[in-house]
């Protein structure tokens, strides 16, 4: 029993944390500048396709691909956030859920048309593949290194939001951005630098996710649910928030899983609604205004 | 008013006659697209039922679709289960079901708005698409709910190879639902409605139960989706829990937006257009096409907001003209600065 535990929190932790590096980066576009983006499952799956195409067609390694992906889709969104987003910050919210759901058209179709309709795979290094003993129990390698690198991401987010100029702004402007404009800070590009971060964190997360959750055209759409739901139960611009939302959800979706295969995503839907019935602006997110 | 601003008013308009008589002249046109002129008739239907609750009440919803397949189901099941055949009564049942479900969810979630409202629908009709499967026994699961007979229309008219009668009969339940659609929508309860789309906040102010009109619009809404889906599960004799799923609820709002929010004609426009399309670009070629939906639905909502009613009333009218609700979109447009 204590194993079969051990298994689900350790494989839980993982996907959680898979999760995460893809969701925190639309809490915090969202949080920031309240654009409900449906396209950020679009930047991910750019980004695990860079990673494939880094690797496969200029054989770079699985790292220097992970690092091309973020580079590219750091540049991408920067783009995309002044030609696109930027327009819709004043809009409806239904305008920006349509022009993300086209985005999302255009990127899945773009990718049939360059790499077809096949899920793609890549190599990983030797280090990462196989098993690691820790405490008697072997362990997947590479479910150990998605656990080490959300960690690490969730230790240097919060340091970076706590402790830098950068952080301080943010916080400023998701809390009170007329304020956070009146005393100078340049929101504009506080905007668009982190609309950048955020597609950067998408492609870490897709590069991640082609090992763990699989890569294909359909994959802006399948888990686009999935990114909404936690980032709408951790509460919008909270780091904190996503990473709890994520380890909950996580765990218990693959607890669910492993205990009650019948019931499906019964169980994560289930608990999403509960969750947002009892605190519709999410765990850490801000009180209703 | 009504009469000055015709398709926005409560009186009919001339030129409403249009797509109804096209619509008639359709089978005769083109013999061979009856079937596919059911199909665009059923989506009409749904995107209307979705105009009532997102175009006019401002609920934006990703979960739609669930009425639709609790419609098709009410309809597969009572000819499966319960050997309840007969066309119409089967589409007031469809209607009922997807109506105490609509009021049920509406009741839950309309206290709240913005982000919580997008996800909870969403959850709402993911979280029933999922506990269809697993009554899997009761509703055939992912495979589907086979083996549905409907009795002929009226004990006359049965589902014939060509779909003429299919198509008379689906075309009769859209204008029904239509006139009444339209009724609502310029009644008093219909600009409060709109009213509250445009700020919440005022209306409250004003004295109007706010929640218990959005239920109510929600929970007509949703009877409407029930219609729609009853007539696709009695045409297609087939239901699966896609019809509940996120893609089709996309897929409707999608159609909406090119067509235009909040004004009936964009659903009746935009339907035949995004499905007539699809039927002949996707077979040359789908990449093509999702590609080219995906940049149209971009320049829309840059350029062309409202849709291609609201273009075409632009076009027509000229300066300050556009329609009340191109006027009544860009003022919200100016409100929604972050409060925070």
């Amino acid at each position: 029993m204590s194993a079969a535990l051990a298994s689900i929190v350790f494989d839980g932790t993982a996907y959680a944390m898979v999760l995460f590096v893809l969701s925190v980066g639309l809490s915090v576009t969202m949080g920031l500048m309240n654009v409900v983006n449906l396209a950020h499952g679009a930047f991910a799956m750019l980004g695990g396709y860079v990673v494939v195409a880094a690797m496969s067609r200029f054989g770079m390694p699985f790292y220097g691909a992970l690092a091309t992906a973020v580079v590219a889709l750091a540049a991408a969104s920067a783009l995309l956030e002044r030609l696109l987003y930027a327009r819709l910050y004043r809009a409806g919210e239904l305008d920006q859920v349509v022009a993300s759901i086209g985005v999302i058209f255009a990127a899945s179709a773009l990718l049939v048309f360059l790499f077809g309709p096949t899920p793609q795979t890549v190599q990983l290094p030797e280090h990462l593949r196989g098993t690691v003993e820790i405490g008697g129990r072997a362990v997947p390698a590479y479910r150990l290194f998605v656990i080490a690198v959300g960690f690490g991401l969730f230790a240097a987010l919060r340091l970076g939001i706590e402790r830098t100029r950068i952080g301080a702004q943010l916080r400023a402007a998701v809390d009170n951005r007329h304020m956070a404009v009146s005393v100078g800070v340049n929101v504009r590009r506080l905007f668009t630098l982190v609309f950048s971060l955020g597609g950067a964190l998408s492609a870490l997360g897709g590069g991640l996710a082609i090992e763990v959750l699989g890569m294909g055209p359909g994959f802006a759409t399948q888990y686009l649910v999935l990114f909404l739901i936690v980032v709408a139960i951790g509460g919008l611009g909270s780091v904190r928030g996503t990473f709890a939302a994520s380890l909950v959800l996580g765990i218990v979706d693959t607890g669910g899983k492993y205990l009650f295969p019948a019931a499906g995503g019964f169980l994560i839907y289930a608990l999403t609604m509960g969750l947002l019935l009892w605190r519709p602006q999410g765990l850490m997110g801000r009180a209703a205004r | 008013m009504a009469s000055r601003r015709g398709l926005s008013g409560a009186r009919w308009h001339p030129l409403e006659a249009l797509p109804w008589l096209f619509a008639l002249a359709v089978p005769f046109l083109f013999p061979g697209y009856a079937g596919l002129g059911v199909q665009v008739l059923i989506a009409v239907l749904f995107v209307l039922s979705l105009d009532l609750v997102l175009g006019y009440a401002g609920i934006v919803t990703l979960g739609h679709a669930a009425f639709f397949g609790v419609g098709a189901y009410t309809v597969g099941l009572l000819s499966v289960r319960a050997g309840w055949n007969e066309p119409i009564s089967g589409l007031v049942f469809a209607a009922l079901a997807a109506a105490a479900l609509g009021w049920a969810v509406g009741r839950l979630i309309l206290r709240f708005h913005g982000l919580a409202v997008l996800m909870l629908t969403l959850a709402a009709a993911l979280l029933l698409q999922e506990a269809g499967n697993s009554a899997a026994a009761i509703t055939g699961g992912h495979d589907g709910l086979t083996g549905i007979t409907i009795a002929p229309i009226l004990g006359r008219f049965e589902n014939d190879l060509f779909g003429m009668h299919y198509y008379a009969y689906s075309l009769v339940v859209v204008f029904v639902a239509f006139v009444v659609l339209r009724r609502i929508v310029h009644s008093p309860f219909g600009r409060s409605l709109v009213g509250i789309r445009e700020n919440r906040d005022r209306m409250t102010a004003l004295g109007a139960d706010v929640v218990g009109r959005l239920v109510r619009a929600h929970t007509f809404g949703a009877a409407l989706a029930g219609v729609a889906g009853g007539l696709y599960a009695q045409y297609n004799a087939f239901v699966t829990l896609n019809l509940l799923g996120f893609e089709r609820s996309g897929t409707a709002l999608v159609m909406l937006v090119l067509g235009g929010t909040g004004r009936l004609y964009g659903a009746i426009v935009g339907v035949p257009l995004y499905m007539l399309l699809e039927d002949r670009l996707a077979k040359i070629s789908p990449g093509f096409w999702s590609f080219g939906i995906g940049l149209l639905l971009i320049v829309v909502v840059l350029f062309f907001r409202g849709g291609l009613v609201a273009s075409m009333q632009a076009l027509v009218r000229r300066p300050h003209g556009g329609g009340h609700d191109a006027g009544v979109v860009e003022k919200i447009r100016g409100q929604r600065e972050p409060e925070r």
